[in-house]
């Protein structure tokens, strides 16, 4: 029984390291994302985060769209 | 130095009104598709019959209603986070007429029959040409764009635009890769396994990167706008954008599981597939909790309401998703009409809500006034919701327990649903509910057509928005900081690092399978198509019966018992496109080779209730009618042997020259069979090929089981 689960790609030699790849691969650009993250500096985070919001796009009237 | 300069308002005005027209469009032709099902009759003409106008709504409203609300969203957002007009007027225009006209002959070509037959990239050849030149007009004048800007730094929906547009052309050239044999007919070059795991690496990644990554760009720059207020996390933001390119190019193989896909291929999918959650709950949850603070807001603003419906159903589409990948769960759900709701939660609550909170939100800000009525905005939200449940939830129910009837045994082992037509009409109900649900739907989308239309006769366009920003200075000195701050700045590096993530991961996923031979275990009874059979199987691809056929039998007992011996990989290595299907609404085909006289798919095809009373089929009283063209059948043969089916080897080196001959002979045989029980037909009606092919179908392994060798 165990055969057939055990056994099912020994066929092409040395498959199990594509799997392991892409997880590495992940893996380590996960970490790295993590790590940049976690070191960035907040005021650059929050200049980030306001930029849709400074865009100028208010030329025509206020940001209040819940006309009415 | 401040620089004066203008936003171009017209293009995303364009585009809008454009997305608002073709999705009406696409909904209405779904809707016809949904009406179809239960009323067969309505299947009166071959161009509008539900096999063709099927393909036509999904291609609409992904590409037509999705994709052009993404450009009107991109064009407006990009100009206004990169601080500067876009990079070039023409290239705007070029693109936005291409991609009209690559709908307009979608349009038509389809209804007409002119499919490449696999799912979300029906469109021939030339129109897939089309495409890709349109598509890398957006793409110069996109990256243009951001190399003209005053903003150092690119916010995180301009990654997702970029990651979009190299994945999508990564896909869309891959996928579509074929050998033409004429103006409007192709052969997938990829055969079988291969061309079944090509396809749904692009048929993910199409929802992955066509409608998702763009949409949650819009999501990253409308919502905090919307709510007047920062994104949530834009920390999380980031480890977003990285951790969902990453893993959702590797989950496409969750759409081949229990079929003849390698165990490894389908393995490698689930765990990416469940992986994913993680990234989508983070982005999801990153949209509502922008929120915070302003949720007595979303009481009172049709806009805010829309984006938090449309970004619950983003959540609950891509918990289900995981949750459908595991093998299990996905032996219940995969070729029912759960996958039909699944995609419907996405498609019209995530992106159809999030579009249309957008039209409200940008409306009346391009025409420079308020919008006409909060009140009717308001009632589109709550018919849309109705909708949405409407459609969603009846079709739950009937994909699960049609399911169940599939796999139901009785205690003496024989199955309860012997005729899997039973099933289906036991399940009928939830169609009719279905196609209610969508009318509810679409009502609301043309009450917001209406509001539309009276905000923007109200109001004018702005159609240069006048804007300043100081200049972007060349730095002397770069300034420290981490390799994300440094990407951030280049736009160019950026978008060749989302194709490295995007590429290495489509290629570990597929290689292996292309390379390997021993992959897909040959089988030598295996033989190519004859003339007549592959006109015929060009016929079964021209009418869509991929859209409610499988031909892929799991190994489970419900299923073998129902259609015989399960599929195996080397059976499809002649097959080009493959045609495994991913919806039954009728039953697998691919033992159904010898199962049934001629005369049975005769009387079937003319009309299947005679053969199956209560089917819920289309006639196909055009096959009788139409003769079957002939002219083309060397050049098909010659385009096979291209591609390496071994006619040469088979029949020698001539054969496309004796090809019609041998088609003659074979359609012969079939009218003397045909006469025998009693029907008269000519031999070159379309209906011949047809049963030709049918009756060939699965029926190789038959010929010598014994014979089949493992790989080596």
């Amino acid at each position: 029984m165990l055969k057939f689960i055990k056994h099912h790609m020994d066929t092409i030699a040395g498959i199990g390291i594509y799997p392991v790849v892409s997880f590495l691969l992940f893996f380590l650009i996960f970490l790295g994302v993590l790590l940049y993250v976690r070191r960035s500096r907040r005021e650059h985070i929050t200049y980030m985060a306001a930029l849709p919001l400074g865009d100028g796009e208010d030329a025509n009237g206020s940001n209040n769209h819940a006309q009415p | 130095m401040t620089e004066r300069f203008r936003y171009d308002n017209r293009i995303a005005k364009d585009f809008l009104f454009i997305t608002i027209f073709w999705g009406a469009v696409g909904m209405l032709v779904g809707l016809i598709a949904a009406l179809e099902l239960v009323i067969p009759d309505l299947n009166f003409a071959k161009w509008i019959s539900f096999g063709r106008i099927r393909p036509l709504h999904t291609n609409a409203v992904i590409f037509a209603f999705v994709g052009n609300a993404f450009f009107a969203g991109a064009y407006y957002s990009m100009q206004r986070l990169l601080k500067t007009r876009m990079y070039s007027d023409v290239l705007s225009r070029i693109h936005f007429w291409g991609w009209q006209l690559i709908i307009l002959s979608a349009a038509i070509t389809l209804p007409l029959g002119m499919t490449q037959g696999k799912e979300y990239a029906e469109l021939e050849w030339p129109i897939d040409i089309a495409i890709t030149i349109v598509w890398v007009v957006f793409g110069i004048n996109m990256m243009g764009t951001i190399l003209k800007r005053r903003e150092r730094h690119l916010y995180v929906a301009i990654w997702f635009y970029i990651a979009t547009w190299v994945t999508v052309a990564m896909l869309h050239i891959f996928n579509s890769l074929a050998i033409p044999a004429s103006l409007f007919k192709s052969y997938s070059v990829y055969a079988g396994v291969q061309d079944a795991l090509v396809q749904w690496w692009y048929g993910h990644n199409a929802v992955a990167f066509f409608l998702t990554t763009p949409f949650l760009g819009l999501m990253y720059y409308f919502l905090p706008k919307a709510a007047n207020r920062p994104v949530y996390s834009y920390k999380l933001s980031i480890i977003h954008f990285w951790s969902l390119i990453f893993i959702y190019i590797w989950a496409g193989p969750h759409h081949l599981l229990y079929s003849a896909l390698p165990e490894w291929a389908q393995s490698l999918g689930v765990v990416f597939s469940v992986m994913l959650i993680a990234p989508s709950w983070g982005g999801m949850l990153n949209g509502l909790l922008t929120l915070r603070g302003a949720w007595d807001r979303v009481r009172e603003d049709p806009v805010l309401k829309f984006f938090v419906v449309a970004v619950t159903c983003y959540g609950m589409a891509t918990l289900e998703g995981p949750l459908l990948s595991i093998k299990s769960i996905n032996a219940i759900a995969h070729y029912t009409d759960w996958i039909v709701a699944h995609v419907h939660i996405g498609g019209i609550g995530w992106n159809g809500f999030l579009t249309f909170g957008m039209v409200y939100w940008m409306v009346p800000r391009l025409f420079g006034n308020k919008l006409y009525s909060t009140k009717l905005a308001n009632a589109h939200f709550w018919l849309g919701t109705l909708g949405i449940i409407f459609y969603a939830v009846p079709l739950y129910f009937a994909g699960f327990f049609q399911s169940l009837m599939w796999q139901q045994f009785t205690p003496d082992g024989f199955l309860v649903y012997k005729n899997f037509l039973d099933t289906l009409l036991e399940i009928k109900y939830a169609y009719w509910l279905r196609a209610m649900g969508g009318t509810i739907y679409l009502v609301g989308v043309f009450i917001m057509v209406y509001n539309v239309v009276k905000t923007v006769k109200a109001g004018r366009l702005i159609a240069d928005e006048d804007a300043e920003a100081a200049a972007l200075e060349k730095l002397d000195k770069e300034p420290g900081g981490h390799w994300h701050t440094w990407i951030e700045r280049r736009p160019v590096q950026m978008l060749v690092w989302s194709l490295v993530a995007v590429a290495i991961g489509g290629a570990i996923e597929m290689i292996p399978t292309f390379l390997v031979k021993s992959n897909v275990p040959t089988i030598s009874s295996v033989k190519p198509y004859t003339p007549l059979e592959l006109q015929g199987r060009d016929i079964y691809v021209r009418e869509g019966c991929y859209t409610c056929h499988s031909q892929m039998i799991r190994p489970f007992r419900g299923e073998t018992e129902r259609y015989g011996e399960y599929s195996k990989a080397g059976e499809y290595v002649y097959d080009h496109p493959f045609q495994w299907g991913s919806k039954r609404t009728g039953p697998d085909l691919h033992r159904v080779g010898g199962k049934y006289p001629d005369s049975w798919h005769y009387y079937h095809m003319w009309d299947p209730t005679t053969m199956s009373p209560g089917s819920l089929m289309p006639a196909y009283p055009a096959l009788f009618q139409d003769a079957l063209d002939t002219t083309t059948t060397r050049r098909k043969i010659e385009a096979m042997i291209t591609l390496g089916v071994p006619y040469e080897k088979e029949y020698g080196a001539d054969f496309p020259l004796r090809a019609n001959a041998h088609l003659v002979e074979q359609s012969r045989k079939i009218a003397a069979n045909l006469k025998g029980a009693g029907v008269e037909t000519p031999i070159d009606m379309e209906i011949v090929a047809l049963i030709a092919y049918l009756q060939r179908m699965g029926t190789d392994i038959k010929a010598a089981p014994a014979s089949t060798t493992a790989a080596k």
